[in-house]
């Protein structure tokens, strides 16, 4: 079964954090995606740029309406995510809990609909 | 016998049946079929099968294992009879096939686990806390729909949608029926007492309502950390176990005939249950003796020194308040704090314990918490500081929700107006 991990954490911390600090961080992502490439749970992933670069739209009566930023002002921001292939739900939290920032961050685990499997 | 008399013999043999062995059969048939609800409705079609052919076949040589291997034909056939051909057909996959009334081979190790599975399933931490409560008392505890709302004063049509969600969610999210791996099982074992000490909680100090106790959710608790110690003999189930009982023991001190609250040091302890405090007491030991003391065996240590006093002076507080400590140690948390403090005025004078409340209290950690401010407003009463006492006694009612509670912090105002009026 496919799950999304949702990553989200205070995107400050990354543009805060010592030099040291962000290569030692980027290192464990290193080693944590191959790992899961290794263990076949890894179907796809990206981290994503900071808000700032975020554009939000609606369409509304036909017109297309933007904004800039997120869809919401939260304390933590989605900042990437790892499409993950897993046994059931234990085995996707087995997996997400060794998402770097999930010891600073938080992430969500949200199974992926599935369409006209049967 | 007459065929009548047999007919009704066989129903009250399959109604004891039903009580005794009903979650069992549903939880060996949740982990055959994949699903909560197909279990539940086989559950259901197995006990009229047996009602209709017992009578005149006689009964099974086991019952058990003769209303599995029912249950999980007529849900094999019910599946196949849904014209939809839906998702649930394709993870039976070629085992329809060899489906028969007989083919299920009963592993008693096997039906154990299953209990432990339900349980642990029940528990999940991805559920939310109110679901995991419910889904535990129905699916575990085997109550109705009806009687888990009544038990928490809510709608039945709340807690049923609140268990259909809990069920949608361990399918769609796929939450596995399974035992957690060792690595897992304090986590989740936690999670399965923690929800075990809520419906105790809720049955012992109701959170809301006008009587103080529902006695029938406490028992529900009672025997569910019964059933998680016989399938998981850990020191911390022992702990729980013996918790609720040393609690439970003092339940007819607790309260005057017509609901008035009585605080332990004025209970009369002639009306503790003596069997529920020597099978506490007996647990506690065993559950310190494992050399792996968790908050629960802490807490029952603490209530089995309070059970093993003649009268409230001679509690031994020192140990009362050494066993706070270490449970400070294991289980940072205000409230420990709150009640070591109480502890403490009552080994070392009013004054030491007040100093520790109000600086608890001033760290802002507790300021809603009704018990603070009584247990702060009973100390300036030791002390003579009526005034500070009643407006301690005034903060506390502000946050009652209980009527008796209420009426307690009323009683304990108008005591201390009516003295400061006559100085």
């Amino acid at each position: 079964m496919r799950y999304l991990c949702l990553i989200y954490e205070n995107e400050k911390n990354w543009s805060t954090m010592p030099k040291n600090q962000t290569d030692a961080l980027m290192a464990e992502y290193g080693a944590f995606t191959q790992g899961i490439k290794d263990s076949g749970h890894y179907i796809g992933g990206n981290a994503l740029q900071p808000t700032p670069a975020a554009t939000t739209l609606r369409v509304r009566n036909g017109k297309v309406s933007t904004t800039d930023g997120p869809f919401a002002e939260t304390k933590e921001q989605l900042g990437g995510y790892y499409l993950i292939n897993a046994k059931d739900l234990n085995d996707a939290i087995q997996i997400a809990s060794k998402i770097p920032s999930a010891k600073f961050g938080s992430i969500e685990v949200r199974p992926i609909m599935e369409f006209g499997e049967a | 016998m007459p065929v009548a008399s047999i007919a009704t013999s066989v129903r009250e043999r399959v109604d004891e049946i039903y009580r005794s062995d009903s979650r069992r059969v549903l939880a060996t048939l949740i982990r055959l079929l994949g699903d909560f609800d197909l279990a539940e409705e086989a559950l259901h079609d197995a006990f009229m099968t047996a009602l209709e052919r017992w009578p005149n076949e006689g009964m099974p040589g086991n019952p058990r294992a003769w209303l599995v291997s029912t249950g999980r034909f007529k849900a094999i056939d019910r599946v196949r009879r849904r014209a939809s051909f839906d998702a649930a057909v394709s993870r039976f996959g070629d085992e329809t096939e060899v489906a028969a009334p007989s083919a299920v081979d009963i592993d008693e190790n096997e039906v154990q686990d299953d209990r432990l599975r339900l349980l642990f399933t029940c528990c999940h931490p991805a559920l939310s806390p109110d679901a995991q409560i419910a889904l535990t008392l129905r699916e575990v505890c085997g109550l109705t729909t009806e009687e888990v709302a009544r038990a928490f004063l809510a709608p039945p049509p709340t807690i049923a949608q609140r268990i259909v969600r809990a069920k949608a969610k361990i399918r769609d999210a796929r939450i596995p029926y399974e035992i957690p791996s060792r690595a897992d099982l304090p986590a989740r074992l936690d999670s399965v007492l923690h929800v075990t000490y809520l419906v105790f909680n809720e049955g012992y100090l109701a959170s809301s309502g006008s009587t103080l106790t529902r006695p029938d959710l406490s028992c529900e608790a009672v025997r569910l950390a019964r059933l998680t110690l016989e399938l998981l003999p850990d020191p911390e189930v022992m702990g729980l176990l013996a918790l609720m009982l040393l609690h439970e023991s003092r339940r007819s001190a607790r309260t005057t005939p017509n609901d008035e609250v009585i605080l332990l040091e004025y209970q009369d302890r002639s009306l503790w249950n003596r069997d529920q405090i020597a099978e506490g007491i007996a647990l506690v030991e065993r559950a310190l003796s494992s050399r792996r003391v968790g908050p629960y065996a802490l807490q029952a240590a603490i209530a089995a020194v309070h059970a093993e006093a003649p009268n409230a002076a001679a509690t031994d507080w020192r140990q009362i308040v050494a066993l706070y400590d270490v449970l400070l140690r294991v289980d940072p948390s205000p409230v420990v704090e709150l009640n070591r403090g109480a502890a403490v005025a009552m080994r070392d004078g009013p004054a030491a314990g007040l100093a520790l409340i109000d600086a608890l209290l001033a760290r802002g950690e507790l300021t809603s918490y009704l018990h603070a401010h009584s247990a702060r407003a009973d100390l300036l009463r030791r002390l003579g500081q009526v005034p500070e006492a009643i407006a301690a006694y005034e903060r506390a009612t502000a946050l009652a929700t209980l009527e008796p509670e209420r009426r307690f912090l009323a009683r304990r105002i108008a005591e201390l107006t009516d003295k400061a009026l006559r100085h």
